[in-house]
């Protein structure tokens, strides 16, 4: 049973999901039911996986027993294990809020959000680059439908954009893979690292052009600077639960980003060893520029988290391009942080637009909040956590990435992050102050917070201080996966045998006429 | 037979960026449309193209064509089919919404075009 878990967050969401679509006529309470037990089951399954790759050693799993390179196999490291949990965790609150009554907005709410559960899962799980295409595409069909879920003009019309645009990733996606395929004569990720480190020194400007679409894709799905348009109306369109998953979409890219180019592009690999670091590390800065002028227009509170994501973002890029164990480490940490503390802010934003009236989440004069003392306290701790203030977990992990740059990075590094906090902190407090105290003579009204609304959303926002309480063993963990990754040799070895030699059997080949 | 297939891949995804970058929704689909095409003309022909090839059976013996690349096409095919249905609903739902088939919604913008 132990060795099936790792592919359980895949097959659970995915059979869940699909009964779920297929019982649309069952009541809300059941469906609400069968979708959080399934959630808080994939939430026990994520803290097993993260017992079982603690130990060290890398385990997979080969899909109907076809071994690999030739089979497609699921791989669990630290950092998928804990990618995982993050995601199910983050699904658990979203999903939890929804039951107040957003997922009765359309339909099928549940088993779309199972499905893009199954898709994110299986992105992080995977150790084959076309899979991985494959999982993209899964959690992106089912993102698509849960943008337009409840349907506005706005979602409409930013889902067009967000549609158009991820269409075009795609093709790049399958372009990239093409190359990279005619040039290896394989699609399994350690098959490829292997490969690459004897590969024909003619060859690799292809398997370079490869590596940097790929970059492009991933890039896109990450909202790196210049292909970020999409994310701030799609993040403020979409209903608040699936703003708070998407939180983690953005992670999608950034992970697939560190796991590809920590395998494949490593110091073995040559000419194209550190393949697209400088490009990361330029791009990230430009990124942290943009979200910075970003978050201070914003002019809805929606907006202005969606540029916070963004912030977290380009700090993420950063530290991936610097290219150390120190800066991975300290960018799992940010990562895991700016997951929770956004995800969070979105549900609250949401809650707070309920009380407002007509206003809404616009930042402007209205009437006072109903729980003004309690969601004015929460809207603290998101923002002073996401702009990275002590004593919060955001001041946490921008001090190690801070600490973790070179000298020469620190000259463009420092400056530019903590001008980033500035920015982000005025125009938090701008729109803070705005609507808990501009108040106007009127009446409060609107909804309360509730019980399931509340857990969640507190729930979210409590890893602002319980990432603080944690941060010895966590930054620990990171520590310890950074250095896995930084090692590639083991994950090799696992999936492909001791005598992984650079010379494994090339796939048949068409003759060449 | 090389410089045909690379032509003709090419030119399709040449038209599909084009016809892509336009202000229309209709336009748009189609653009993707012509992509995906040749997307999936690139992907088939990463395994080496061959002539009057036996399909891959294992113990044949025969030099064969790459089976793996028919496997992603076909996959490509199958996500790409459903995505341009899915897309093309949305416009035709954006068209409803937004009162406007222009990407962006605006309708000053489509009646500047139409010289009204």
């Amino acid at each position: 049973m132990l060795q099936h878990l790792i592919v359980l967050p895949v097959v659970l969401p995915l059979l869940v999901g699909a009964s779920l679509l297929l019982s649309r006529s069952s009541s809300p309470v059941l469906r609400r039911t069968i979708s959080l037990v399934a959630q808080a089951v994939m939430v026990i399954i994520a803290i097993a996986l993260v017992a079982q790759a603690g130990d060290g050693t890398i385990r997979y799993y080969a899909l109907g027993d076809w071994q690999p390179p030739f089979g497609i196999v699921l791989v669990l490291d630290r950092l998928s294990a804990s990618m995982v949990l993050l995601s199910s965790v983050l699904a658990f609150f979203a999903c939890l809020y929804s039951t107040a009554g957003i997922d009765e907005t359309g339909s099928n709410f549940h088993g779309l959000f199972l499905l893009q559960l199954m898709g994110i899962n299986g992105a992080f799980l995977t150790g084959d680059l076309f899979n991985l295409f494959v999982f993209f595409e899964v959690l992106l069909i089912a993102s698509y439908a849960l943008l337009l879920h409840g349907g506005s003009k706005a979602r409409t019309l930013s889902a067009l954009h967000y549609v158009v645009l991820n269409l075009l990733g795609s093709a790049f996606f399958l372009i990239a893979l093409g190359i990279l395929y005619g040039v290896t004569g394989t699609l399994n990720m350690a098959d490829m690292a292997v490969i690459v480190t004897t590969l024909d020194p003619g060859r690799a400007g292809l398997m370079e052009a490869g590596g940097l679409l790929l970059l492009v894709v991933f890039g896109l799905k990450a909202a790196m600077v210049p292909l970020y348009f999409w994310l701030p109306r799609a993040y403020a369109a979409a209903s608040a639960p699936v703003a708070a998953l998407f939180a983690i979409m953005t992670k999608v890219g950034i992970y697939s980003i560190l796991r590809v180019y920590s395998l494949i592009f490593t110091d073995n690999a040559g000419t194209l060893a550190d393949l697209g670091r400088d490009w990361l590390w330029w791009a990230g800065l430009a990124t942290l520029v943009v979200s910075m002028i970003g978050v201070l227009s914003a002019r809805d509170l929606r907006t202005l988290v969606a540029y916070l994501v963004m912030i977290s973002v380009g700090t993420l890029l950063t530290a991936l391009g610097m290219n150390s164990v120190e800066a991975d480490s300290a960018l799992l940490f940010y990562l895991i942080h700016s997951t929770l503390i956004t995800g969070g802010l979105f549900l609250l934003v949401d809650v707070i637009a309920g009380q407002r009236g007509k206003a809404g989440a616009r930042i402007v004069r209205a009437r006072p909040l109903l729980q003004a003392g309690l969601l004015g306290g929460l809207f603290l701790i998101g923002t002073a956590a996401a702009v990275g203030l002590p004593p919060f977990s955001g001041a946490i992990g921008k001090v190690l990435i801070l600490t973790s740059a070179s000298p020469e990075q620190q000259i463009w590094l420092w400056p530019l992050l903590l001008l980033a906090g500035l920015c982000s902190m005025i125009a938090c407090s701008r729109a803070g102050s705005s609507i808990f105290w501009r108040t106007g003579k009127s009446e409060p009204s609107g909804d309360r917070i509730g019980l399931a609304r509340g857990i969640a959303t507190g729930g979210l926002l409590s890893a602002a201080l319980a990432l603080v309480v944690l941060a010895g063993p966590l930054s620990n963990w990171t520590r310890a996966t950074a250095e896995q990754l930084s090692n590639p040799a083991p994950y090799l070895e696992a999936l492909l045998g001791k005598d992984a030699s650079p010379e494994t059997a090339p796939p048949l080949k068409g003759d060449e006429e | 037979m090389e410089a045909l297939y690379a032509t003709t891949t090419g030119l399709l995804a040449a038209c599909g960026v084009y016809l892509t970058l336009r202000g229309r929704t209709f336009p748009v689909v189609v653009g993707l449309t012509l992509l995906s095409y040749s997307v999936n003309l690139f992907l088939f022909s990463m395994g080496g193209l061959a002539m009057h090839g036996n399909p891959a059976v294992v113990g044949a013996g025969t030099p064969a064509a790459d089976p793996l690349p028919q496997a992603l096409v076909l996959t490509a095919i199958v996500i790409g089919f459903a995505m341009t249905a899915f897309v093309v609903i949305l416009a035709m739902r954006a068209r409803g919404d937004l009162g406007s088939d222009h990407v962006n919604g605006n309708r000053l913008d489509v009646s500047r075009e139409d010289g009204k």
